[in-house]
């Protein structure tokens, strides 16, 4: 991305053309991955509540997996998720390349 | 119409017919009046205002910030410590480019506490990025900040307004008041270039910004806010034409053959003058130069009037291990810059007034005499015991 200059620029640093977020792919900083296993999944929805960055997947009011582009492998849904009967529908592995 | 009243409640009187969208004040002396005297008129109906109470200035100026970054035409009110309080944020309200009046009521700074009047309070903020416009009386108070509220919609930078405390805050002097209609019909209706309230434009308002672009966005502050003096001239001459009453960057009071020029801020101008009346009539050539408008500086513009002559600067103000009051470095600076020397125009820095320190008219002749000897470089405190 290249820099603009100060003519270029909206002052006071406003950004107008939210949501900028979106451009920024927050998923290369991952090193932790967390992987979905739906058969343990109970759709209370937490993870989608607690992820910092909307990542997780909802489809019909239902969990369907997670956004790996912004994805940035921080680990709160799964410390969150309650899954079935003791066994987490999220868990975490190490990023592998 | 005429009416007497105290410089205060013209400040008060200008705000209730400015008729702001939100005002969020906080109770300080001696600018107390002010907030006292317009929360009655939002009591009774007579102005539209939201007045946010506050517990204090900090929260005064954030919630300020926070209705204009929505739209809204915003005042406030302050002194002294109270201003003091509000730093952080006054950076803020000028690096957002938020249009933001104020009216400051110039006290000293603590400690040791005092209540009366200098100008250390809103000399220490000078480099926050507000426009600076100082009144020499209630007349000019209320005109200015009529002014200010186009002037800081134009130029989008915030304005403070500054008075004397207790010298023009507090003295009841008799004023040309507009009409509600005159002030509303001036100032126009403020269409705001964004609102953060604008849901079908979203937009973000403050945002990290780090080595990548601060500089830039500090840039545009550096390369706008000189534009300002523009809009400040142009209003100023717009409000003459309309109400008889022209303003401009500073006021010039005899100074075209003046062999001396003394320059003062805000009520103690007034003094001067009197000074000035009275050896003009025993065929003495000096004269005053009362900056109006110190930020942004019109450097070019006021040393055109001071090169060639002696110059005697009066400050109310000290920046503590400098070489002169803040004002006399701006004077000196200006002069440099245009290519002035301390031989064809010597100048003399008095620190005067701290803590409300009458200034004499003896006082003002001392400095007229040191500046005609050309003592380029003097430094003096007036009216102080050693
Ligand atoms: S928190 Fe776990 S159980 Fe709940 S919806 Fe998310 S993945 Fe499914
Ligand atoms: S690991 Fe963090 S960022 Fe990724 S889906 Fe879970 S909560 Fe969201």
């Amino acid at each position: 991305m290249s820099l603009k200059g100060y003519k270029e620029i909206p002052d006071a640093g406003l950004i107008l053309n939210a949501p900028t977020s979106i451009q920024n792919k927050t998923g290369s900083w991952r090193s932790m991955k967390p992987i979905f296993h739906e058969e343990n999944c109970i759709n209370c929805l937490f993870c989608w509540w607690y992820c910092p960055d909307s990542a997780i997947i909802i489809e019909d009011g239902k969990m369907k997996g997670i956004n790996y582009d912004y994805c940035k492998g921080c680990g709160i849904c799964v410390h969150e998720c309650p899954g079935k009967k003791g066994n987490k529908a999220l868990e975490l592995v190490p990023e592998k390349e | 119409m005429r009416v007497a009243i105290t410089g205060n409640d013209a400040a008060a009187l200008a705000m209730k017919q400015i008729n702001p969208d939100v005002v969020a004040a906080y109770p300080i002396t001696p600018q107390t009046q002010i907030v006292q005297t317009f929360s009655q008129y939002v009591h009774n109906g007579e102005v539209d205002t939201v007045f946010v109470t506050v517990e204090s200035e900090h929260s005064a100026m954030s919630a300020v910030v926070g209705a204009a970054a929505s739209g809204a035409r915003t005042m406030t009110a302050t002194s002294a410590n109270g201003l003091a309080l509000m730093w952080e944020i006054l950076y803020i309200a000028a690096s957002l480019r938020l249009p933001i009046v104020m009216t400051v009521v110039n006290r000293a700074l603590s400690a040791p506490i005092n209540i009366h009047c200098d100008h250390s309070d809103s000399m220490g903020a000078r480099d926050s990025g507000w426009i600076q416009i100082y009144s020499e009386s209630a007349q000019e108070t209320y005109d200015n900040l009529i002014q200010a509220v186009r002037i800081a919609e134009e130029a989008r930078f915030p304005v403070m307004v500054c008075q004397d405390g207790f010298i023009t805050s507090h003295s009841v002097e008799v004023l040309d008041v507009l009409e509600d209609k005159e002030v509303r019909e001036f100032i126009g209706e403020y269409k705001p270039a964004y609102s953060i309230l604008d849901v079908d434009n979203p937009i973000t308002v403050g945002p990290l910004d780090l080595f990548d672009y601060y500089f830039e966005h500090k840039a545009q502050q550096i390369v706008d806010m000189p534009k300002a003096k523009d809009v400040v001239l142009k209003i100023g001459e717009e409000f003459g034409k309309k109400f008889g009453r022209k303003y401009g960057l500073f006021e010039a009071y005899m100074t075209d053959d003046a062999e001396v020029v003394v320059v003062v801020m805000n009520s103690a101008a007034g003094t001067t003058k009197a000074v000035i009346d009275e050896l003009r009539s025993k065929g003495e050539k000096v004269g005053l130069l009362k900056p109006r408008l110190f930020r942004p500086f019109p450097a070019a513009e006021i040393a055109e009037i001071l090169k060639g002559k002696k110059v005697a600067v009066l400050d109310r103000a000290m920046s503590f291990g400098a070489q002169a009051g803040p004002l006399s470095i701006e004077i000196q600076s200006a002069l440099y810059l245009a290519g002035a020397t301390a031989s064809d125009t010597p100048v003399s820095s008095f620190i005067y007034g701290l803590g409300g320190r009458d200034i004499t008219t003896d006082n003002i002749k001392h400095a007229i005499d040191v500046a005609k000897e050309g003592r380029h470089g003097h430094f003096e405190m007036l009216n102080v015991r050693e």
